[in-house]
């Protein structure tokens, strides 16, 4: 059974001005086919008002399709009743690390998901404990979140999604506040997460620079999927990226502008090495 | 830095007060402030004394912060002791000038009436050194979960208090932000009497209001995908259990309010020198 699936996902929400007339409507999610299998790295690539937010926020059946249907593990996320299980089984971490936290103190914020789907206290205080040392920071369980870095909240965060045992974990943009450093932290922990744990990662993003571990980069534009595959196949298609206003990461776009002069190098290049590889050859 | 600032004034230590369950200290305070009003001589204040000399000895916290405390009622405390002891007309004139007599009932109400306001500011504070405010809050949620069967949301009201005192810092650093981004704007904060102060507060309240609700709006999306749905069949991390600290702590609470009854009571003669 796959993870995620869509078929003709569409969400369309109505325009208003500013005396709350509607005066249009616009399509955030447009005709969405998806199917993501358990265990993949999935990274979903796009602009600002591609899209890519209010899919992710279906997945967790935060907003319900007004046209179409997605399945979250096998669960019809316009049902009410699966909304519980739904929620459970794929975990969402928003942007803003302050407005996600909502225990005074680090590790009580970890037991709140627990405590909400009715976890026993015993089971509570393991789950929380095993949360944060996978993200490591069970040194910091009797801190104030508010003494935290950014980075360091942001796997907070991530460590109260994992105390909830779900097989998916979606991350809206979780990096877009950080610096370069809390960037790398949670990057590298999501890593260390779909490694170890084999959850199913869904990272949204729009920093390219984030996607190249991804196993499938899905690009959106206009609330519609325009690209699909692997980072490398992605990467080798620099001039369509660059309609969609993505910037593709530095090594590719060098490789790309030399390929142009007439160098001997392959498309799709993803890391540096592989370019001082090649052109040391 | 405004992230250091402390909510409540609670006084981090290890005594045996610090470790009792929330909800015997709040009833314990409560009982302890009726019994200031019980006694109606000297000797049951000096019960009132001695029980919270050793409670104070006991919390580990300095005098001093307690002492501190007392500060901002100074002023109340004034005009309760200067209306008793000059405006109680009964009782014997000991010293009199126009409208204005001391009669010795004068003068003992407004003792008793001193250290009544003493005393229960003392005891209160007290409460909230030796308590973080969220054990305040759990412990205030239990004890009010009977009016839940009235309709009252109570767990609502708590998880309420509880959010709030988390984003009280994060508030106050903001409030910070768009004030030094005003002034960088050339708002002018400082000169202007009331009236004007407070109109110039205005270019920062509106921004502040916007990004609270903002903030609200993103944590209770945050709160749903959690799986929150209110207080029914929810868990906890930390219930309250009462040990066998608490009961001891409840019967000498108990034991106390006996002691304070007994010795106005029963005590005939009343040992009022003057």
């Amino acid at each position: 059974m796959e993870m995620i699936k869509t078929e003709n996902l569409s969400f369309e929400y109505e325009k208003r001005d500013e005396e709350g007339n509607v005066i249009g409507t616009h399509m955030a999610v447009d005709g969405v086919e998806l199917s993501i299998e358990p265990g993949q790295f999935i990274a979903i690539l796009g602009h600002n008002g591609s899209g890519k937010s209010t899919l992710a926020k279906h997945m967790n059946a935060i907003l319900v399709p007004t046209g179409g249907t997605m399945w979250v593990a096998g669960k019809d996320t316009k049902q009410d009743e699966n909304l519980l299980d739904i929620r459970q089984s794929a975990g969402m971490v928003f942007q803003n690390p302050d407005n996600q936290i909502i225990g005074t103190v680090v590790e009580e914020d970890v037991g709140f998901g627990p405590e909400n789907i009715g976890v026993p206290t015993e089971e509570i205080w393991r789950r929380v404990e095993e949360s944060l040392n996978a993200v490591g920071m069970i040194e910091y369980r009797h801190h104030s979140p508010n003494k935290l870095s950014g980075g360091q909240k942001q796997r907070v965060a991530i460590a109260g999604v994992v105390a909830m045992r779900p097989k998916c974990i979606v991350l809206d943009e979780p990096t877009a506040m950080l610096d370069p450093n809390g960037r790398k932290e949670v990057l590298k922990t999501v890593k260390k997460l779909h490694e170890k744990e084999k959850v199913t990662a869904i990272l949204i993003t729009h920093y390219m620079e984030e996607v190249i571990d991804a196993d499938t980069v899905i690009v959106m534009d206009h609330g519609k999927i325009v690209m699909q595959g692997t980072p490398r196949e992605i990467f080798s298609r620099v001039e369509e990226l660059k309609e969609y206003r993505l910037d593709v990461p530095q090594v590719t776009m060098l490789a790309y502008e030399l390929r142009k002069r007439g160098l001997n190098i392959p498309n799709g290049i993803l890391r540096k090495e592989e370019l001082v590889k090649i052109l040391c050859q | 830095m405004l992230r250091d600032i402390t909510i409540g004034q609670y006084y981090p230590a290890d005594s045996p007060l610090h470790r009792l369950d929330p909800r015997v200290k709040i009833v314990g305070t409560l009982l302890y402030m009726i019994s200031l009003f019980l006694p109606k001589n000297l000797l049951g204040y000096g019960v009132a004394v001695i029980f919270l000399t050793s409670i104070i000895w006991l919390s580990k916290v300095p005098v001093k912060f307690i002492v501190k405390g007392l500060k901002p009622i100074v002023v109340l405390l004034m005009i309760t002791v200067l209306f008793n002891l000059f405006l109680t007309g009964t009782g014997t004139i000991l010293w009199s000038a126009g409208i204005f007599k001391i009669t010795d009932e004068g003068l003992r109400t407004a003792v008793y009436m001193a250290v009544r306001l003493v005393f229960l500011i003392m005891g209160a504070s007290l409460m909230t050194f030796t308590t973080t405010p969220n054990a305040l809050t759990d412990g205030l949620e239990r004890l009010l979960k009977p009016l839940g069967k009235i309709k009252v949301p109570v767990h609502e009201i708590a998880m309420m208090m509880s959010i709030a005192l988390r984003f009280i810092p994060i508030l106050l650093e903001e409030t910070d932000k768009i004030m030094k981004a005003q002034i960088a704007r050339g708002a002018d904060l400082e000169s202007g009497n009331i009236i004007q102060k407070a109109k110039n507060m205005v270019p920062i309240l509106v921004p502040l209001f916007v990004s609270a609700f903002r903030r609200a709006n993103d944590l209770a999306t945050a709160m749903e995908a959690r799986c929150y749905y209110g207080g029914e069949g929810r868990t906890k991390m930390k219930p309250l259990i009462y040990k066998n600290r608490d009961y001891i702590a409840y019967a000498i609470m108990i034991l106390y309010v006996a002691a304070v009854v007994a010795a106005g009571r029963f005590v005939e003669f009343s040992i009022w020198i003057f």
